[in-house]
């Protein structure tokens, strides 16, 4: 009986542990999403109502009303696409190389591809800003397209390096003996069977180019250049006509920015956690 | 990282043709490097001709888009750097950021990887809830929160001072100087938390539960068992996490950035060194203060893997 009694007890402090953690983990974004649809006249009245009594619409109409907005969606979406399709398609050639061949000068490529992962971008922008406006690169779209892979590419190695390695060797031995090339290996035999190392380390690198914003602040200087993280940043500076900023059609516009990655990432949660761990703790 | 064992492609060749394995391994080599070309490439273009440049410039009186031509000017620029009192105070911001930081998204991450390790109901949900804050992108989170910060109408104000009433009047945490920086570190803290604990329960999962239950039949008590444990075989998961945090919060850039703008009380090393690049055109000095900021994040590196090695002998 007393057992019982504190084990139901131990039950719903755990519970309510969890509830405290669901809870500390959703809210900001419930948050957001709340002011996304609550009207300036019940956004700008204290006490706050937790839900809108009239909930609308209309801060979502002006963001997809917005022409630079949109344009900027545009901007990020070519963006973080090509740096992932770049750093997909050269690093796993590399990550092929490093995975599946003995050579001399192995080891160092793999340290300095480490090493690389953990770089930080900002001891490298004043010599990535001369170098863009030497190549008139600066304010315009391939600027961050090729210092993206300054971060994108060193992961997407490392990742689909420790990808390759785990892929049982026998595969490859059977398409040597049946005199195939390093080449056809690559692309009839493992490529294939790296399809979900690949989807991953895509995600990432598509992620972690969508969120980028120092070299995009540094680098792009019109508002139709814009990405996402910049156009959501220049809502601080644009105020529109009252004293408040326009917080309803910011969050309208978060809400629409990270509702594809949050609905990305739970399809492919397992994925991603394995991705993020195999980049992290295998190191 | 184990260099060699894992790649090692045995090929049958007979005694009789040792010129072929010669070939064979030399046309081996050869296409490694060959598939690596594309990637060394990108490598040297953005990273290692800038680290080698920025270096150079910090050498120099370079400016951006300038009719001066660019000079070296020998150590000046790094003389100038050691009597900067707005860069010490950046260290100082970025420093005490990292600790707060680090130290409670440690604190906060093990009990929720601990939670979710255990069995439950909707584990699956809750491990995906966790995914969300990190999913954000920072420039986003920053403003989220910011707008939460709102001095009139903030939720925090609402809920601390209208509904709970622990505080007797509203507070403006953004723009007072004591409530600043622990305002940007909870933003901070909620974003990687999740992360944190996600490679601390990869962690977790990989310690054998029958070890657990010898401790039980031994009567060890779950305190015990957290200490004597799980943190020594936690270890390794959670070093390599906080090499990877420390890293990250030493150069934090955005979430600074989107809720202060460049507010001089309120720069870490990352912004000062921004505006003097971008906003002031100074590539010399920025640069200076670039090394500068790549020697403190390297001494950090250095310590852990200092830390790491004695631990192990």
């Amino acid at each position: 009986m007393n057992k019982s009694i504190r084990y139901r007890m131990q039950r719903v402090l755990f519970y309510l542990l969890l509830a405290v953690i669901l809870f500390y983990l959703i809210f900001p974004f419930y948050w957001a999403f709340r002011s996304s649809i609550t009207p300036n006249s019940e956004m700008f009245t204290t006490p706050l109502s937790y839900w809108p009594h009239h909930p609308t619409l209309e801060f979502y109409r002006e963001v997809f009303g917005d022409r630079l907005f949109m344009r900027s969606m545009l901007n990020s979406t070519i963006v973080a696409g090509s740096v992932t399709i770049i750093s997909l398609v050269i690093g796993a050639f590399a990550s092929y190389a490093l995975g599946r061949f003995n050579f001399r000068g192995r080891s160092p490529v793999l340290y300095i591809i480490l090493a690389m992962t953990m770089f930080p971008q900002i001891a490298v922008l004043g010599s990535l800003y001369t170098l863009v406006t030497r190549f008139h690169l600066y304010n315009t779209l391939p600027s961050l397209i090729i210092t993206y892979l300054l971060f994108t590419l060193p992961f997407t190695v490392w990742v689909l390096t420790t990808f390759f390695q785990t892929m049982p060797k026998e595969l490859e031995e059977a398409a040597y003996v049946d005199g195939a090339t390093p080449f056809q290996v690559f692309w009839k035999v493992l490529l294939p069977l790296a399809a979900p190392g690949l989807v991953t380390t895509g995600l990432l690198a598509f992620i972690s180019a969508w969120n980028e914003f120092l070299y995009a602040l540094s680098f792009i200087q019109t508002p139709e250049n814009r990405t996402i993280t910049l156009a959501i940043f220049t809502f601080n500076t644009n105020t529109t006509g009252g004293f408040e900023l326009p917080w309803g059609k910011m969050m309208a516009g978060t809400m629409i920015v990270t509702l594809p990655l949050i609905i990305l990432t739970l399809i492919f949660q397992r994925r991603i956690v394995d991705g993020l761990t195999a980049g992290a703790v295998k190191g | 990282m184990d260099g060699k064992a894992a790649t090692d492609i045995p090929i049958e060749t007979p005694k009789s043709q040792p010129s072929r394995i010669a070939t064979l391994r030399g046309s081996q080599t050869r296409t490694a490097w060959f598939l690596l070309i594309p990637t060394l490439l990108v490598v040297t273009l953005v990273a290692l001709v800038p680290l080698i440049q920025t270096v150079w410039y910090s050498f120099t009186n370079a400016r951006l888009a300038s009719v001066q031509p660019t000079h070296f000017v020998g150590l000046k620029n790094y003389r100038y750097l050691l009597h900067d009192i707005a860069f010490r105070d950046s260290i100082w911001v970025t420093v005490k950021f990292t600790v707060i930081t680090v130290v409670i998204e440690f604190a906060l991450g093990i009990v929720i990887a601990l939670v979710v390790n255990s069995n439950f109901k909707g584990r699956g949900g809750m491990r995906a809830a966790m995914l969300v804050p990190w999913a954000i992108p920072t420039v986003i989170s920053a403003q989220m929160w910011k707008w939460m910060y709102n001095g009139i109408y903030g939720v925090f104000n609402d809920m601390l001072v209208d509904k709970l009433h622990i505080l007797n009047h509203n507070i403006a945490w953004i723009s007072q100087p004591n409530t600043s920086l622990p305002a940007v570190a909870a933003v901070d803290i909620w974003k990687t938390t999740p992360f944190v604990a996600l490679l601390l329960l990869a962690g977790l999962q990989v310690i054998p539960t029958d070890v657990y239950e010898a401790a039980t039949v031994d009567g060890a008590n779950t305190v015990q068992q957290f200490f004597r444990i799980t943190v020594p075989l936690l270890r390794p998961a959670i070093l390599v996490a906080l090499i990877f945090r420390t890293l990250d919060a030493l150069r934090v850039f955005d979430v600074f950035f989107v809720m202060f703008s460049s507010r001089a009380s309120t720069q870490t090393m990352a912004i000062y060194d921004q505006q003097n690049l971008v906003s002031f055109s100074d590539v010399g000095y920025g640069s200076t203060i670039s090394v500068a900021i790549f020697v403190i994040i390297g001494i950090f590196v250095v310590a852990y893997v200092t830390a790491l090695r004695v631990e192990r002998t």
